[in-house]
């Protein structure tokens, strides 16, 4: 790995963004401006005058360097300047500061399907969707037969694609991305489409892409598919490189930096996103007796209880609480207040809210929480974060069959449902196996 | 790093800001095949699920001369000389016709896109210009019905029919040169997107379509040269017709300085604004 096929020197990119939406934006202004100085107000664009707007880097000073053949992991949270490292790289948007060598053509799939047009047929839309990704004619001719398989929407070709099914859109869409013969191959977060059986083809498609010596910088949330795709990884927090190494050295910090972060009491914690109207104060893990503990077992009654203050000077509102379960960045459940009991939760100045799980459907494993309140059609977010909360599962009966552990073989089953199983005498059954989608733990 | 041996087609490409990539041009040439298929996709997607299909792009002029020609050569009961007004009508709707649409269409292009645009690299001058010439594709159609009408009528044009090729390349400059300008400025302000339905339909009151341009007084005619269009539908109406229908040449200058002026600073203002284009659009 001698070659270097990306090199990023001191990189970093600002945005600027409203402080108040209304004010200063639009046309008025913008005569005003014109009117007072024409030549000078065209000269500077769309930059706008600095007292009404605040700075924020969403990159800040990043530099590393990517060899010929590498396969590269991005990671890092919502926000921590991912999305935008790949735009800026894709020559998408323009960084403020520093500078990018790249070698090579270079391609991104940022989005599957970018210039699809709903009323074109599968054919057409290969053609365009093709060119849109930077292949020419000749070469989108030649792979045509490949995509169309790839795809399995032989049949469907001559049909305008408005009338597909979501999953025969998105796999066209990805079947086209996936025959894109670049050097360097930028890729964001969407290798997560199509149904399961779709995923693995295009994760081995993906394999087979970096197999061919062709330098890959991939985003994901998902730590199972970074950790096979990629060698080494990178990780991102608030627009900062925090880390370059080996991909398992860079989770196990990414998962233990969660950890760290969420021993911070809540109320005190400055990575969270929503209006502020409202602040999450405390939550604590109750057992079926009340009693606050830092673990439970499966099967087991849990009570989350979620403390908050209403800040807002208006009165508090009726509302929508909901807590998202996951585990490696996997969502195992959701819990809502209006999924629950089909209404808003009114709120009070300072209350809490209980959620209660009758038997926790899930196996041993480190689990975290993320908590939102939000207006209960959800537009608008009062207070969210995640990772507010990281809780133990050990095994417990579940099921009730007396057995805490049924099956020592069985790693993240992901979550428990209550279900029998029934044995007839002539039938034989094929027994159930992995899906194979989660990489075991080797 | 750079010193090792490479095959000669994997290039290097510094990105740093602020600086004019000289490769804009050469990329703009590279992705010349997406030129063609945002065009040809703009064609198919218009008269896909409509009954007529193609057939819309004749009715439309010729129902448009149809109208104007019963308005104001019938009930207004214009002049029009030795020519049949049908054809004096057509000779000024079918430039103002391209014009308008191919604005507007280039106007809004790059906010139809937006998804492309911030999604994914290209040089984005190419979706205002591909607009252009969809519209020139439906002028083309709509010229082969002119000459249609003209064969009905037995009307054979003089020699100046040879400058036509000229003043299309004029109204598609006018159209390209606000269309850049207006396309980038409405990805921070939608508010073009009304103005701009507004100067349309003003504008044909203003330019010489429903009558000729020698209705207005000498002294204004300079003035009134300052609608670029004015230039090309005298020159359509003078290549077309002969005769009596003059270019007032002092004008058509002024019409091709101010298109050049205009697709110089608009190619000018785009290029300085497209970076933030994926931010704001």
């Amino acid at each position: 790995m001698t070659d270097t096929a990306i090199k990023v020197e001191n990189l970093s990119k600002q945005y600027i963004i409203g402080r108040h939406a209304d004010k200063g934006d639009g046309l008025r202004h913008v005569i005003q401006n014109a009117l007072t100085g024409p030549l000078r107000w065209a000269g500077n664009g769309f930059r706008r005058d600095p007292r009404t707007y605040e700075e924020f880097w969403a990159l800040d000073d990043i530099s590393f360097e990517v060899g010929v053949g590498e396969v590269i992991g991005i990671i890092g949270r919502n926000g921590a300047g991912k999305s935008t490292l790949l735009k800026v790289l894709s020559r998408i948007t323009e960084q403020t500061k520093g500078r990018i060598t790249l070698r090579g053509r270079m391609a991104s799939l940022l989005e599957v399907g970018t210039g699809f047009h709903p009323e074109l047929t599968g054919r057409e839309n290969i053609y365009l969707n093709g060119a849109v990704l930077g292949m020419t004619r000749v070469e989108i001719k030649r792979k045509f037969d490949e995509i169309v398989e790839f795809a399995e929407v032989a049949k469907f070709l001559d049909t305008p694609v408005k009338r597909y099914s979501s999953g025969m859109y998105v796999r066209l869409a990805f079947a086209v991305a996936a025959h894109l013969e670049p050097e360097i191959l930028v890729v964001d977060e969407v290798l997560a489409v199509g149904d399961m059986d779709f995923q693995r083809k295009c994760l081995g498609k993906m394999d087979e892409v970096s197999k061919q010596g062709r330098t890959v910088l991939f985003v994901s949330h998902n730590m199972a598919t970074i950790a096979r795709l990629c060698d080494r990884s990178i990780m991102l927090k608030k627009g900062q490189l925090l880390l370059d190494g080996p991909t398992d050295d860079v989770i196990s910090e990414y998962l233990a930096e969660g950890a760290r972060e969420s021993a911070i009491p809540l109320y005190e914690r400055a990575d969270r996103l929503g209006n502020g109207k409202a602040r999450l104060t405390h939550v604590e893990m109750l057992d079926e007796h009340g009693r606050s503990v830092d673990h439970l077992a499966s099967g087991h009654a849990l009570r989350l209880r979620v403390h908050y203050r209403w800040e807002g000077d208006d009165a508090p509102p009726p509302a929508e609480m909901y807590a998202v379960v996951s585990r490696d960045e996997t969502v195992q459940f959701v819990m809502s207040s209006s999924m629950s009991t089909g209404e808003p939760i009114q709120l009070q100045r300072e209350g809490c809210v209980d959620m209660v799980l009758p038997s926790i459907p899930l196996a041993s494993g480190l689990f975290a929480l993320e908590i939102c309140l939000a207006s209960p059609n959800l537009n608008e977010t009062f207070d969210a974060v995640g990772n507010a909360m990281f809780f133990e599962v050990v095994d417990g009966d579940f099921f009730g069959s007396g057995k805490v552990r049924p099956n020592e073989h069985w790693k993240n089953p992901g979550v428990l449902v209550p279900h029998t199983c029934e044995s007839q005498g002539a039938a034989q059954t094929t027994p159930v196996d992995d899906t194979g989608h989660r990489r075991q733990a080797s | 790093m750079s010193d090792t041996v490479t095959t000669p087609a994997i290039k290097e490409v510094v990105l740093e800001p602020g600086k004019a990539q000289k490769q804009y041009w050469i990329d703009l040439w590279r992705y010349r095949e997406l030129f063609y298929f945002l065009t040809w996709r703009d064609i198919l997607v218009r008269y896909k699920q409509t009954v007529v299909g193609v057939a819309w792009a004749v009715v439309r002029p010729l129902l448009t001369m149809l109208i104007l020609t019963f308005v104001f050569g019938y009930l207004a009961g214009m002049e029009s000389g030795d020519v049949p007004y049908p054809i004096l009508v057509m000779c000024a709707m079918l430039p103002w016709q391209f014009f308008s649409t191919a604005m507007s269409e280039s106007g809004q292009s790059l906010v139809r896109n937006a998804g492309m645009v911030s999604k994914v690299y290209f040089p984005r001058l190419i979706v205002p210009a591909s607009s252009v010439i969809t519209s020139l594709v439906d002028f083309m159609i709509s010229v082969v019905i002119l000459a249609g009408v003209m064969a009905y009528y037995r009307f054979v044009p003089g020699w100046e029919v040879v400058y036509l090729p000229a003043l299309v390349t004029l109204a598609f400059g006018a159209a390209f040169g606000i269309g850049v300008w207006v396309s980038a400025l409405m990805v921070r302000y939608r508010d073009f997107r009304f103005i701009i339905p507004f100067v349309v339909q003003f504008g044909l009151y203003i330019s010489p379509v429903g009558f000729a341009s020698s209705v207005v007084p000498d002294q204004w005619r300079l003035l009134y040269s300052v609608n670029p269009m004015v230039g090309v539908i005298d020159g359509f109406r003078w290549a077309v017709l002969g005769g009596e229908h003059e270019v007032y040449v002092p004008g058509l200058v002024m019409s091709v300085v101010l298109v050049l002026a205009m697709i110089y600073s608009g190619i000018w203002f785009f290029r300085k604004t497209e970076k933030t284009f994926a931010d704001i659009i």
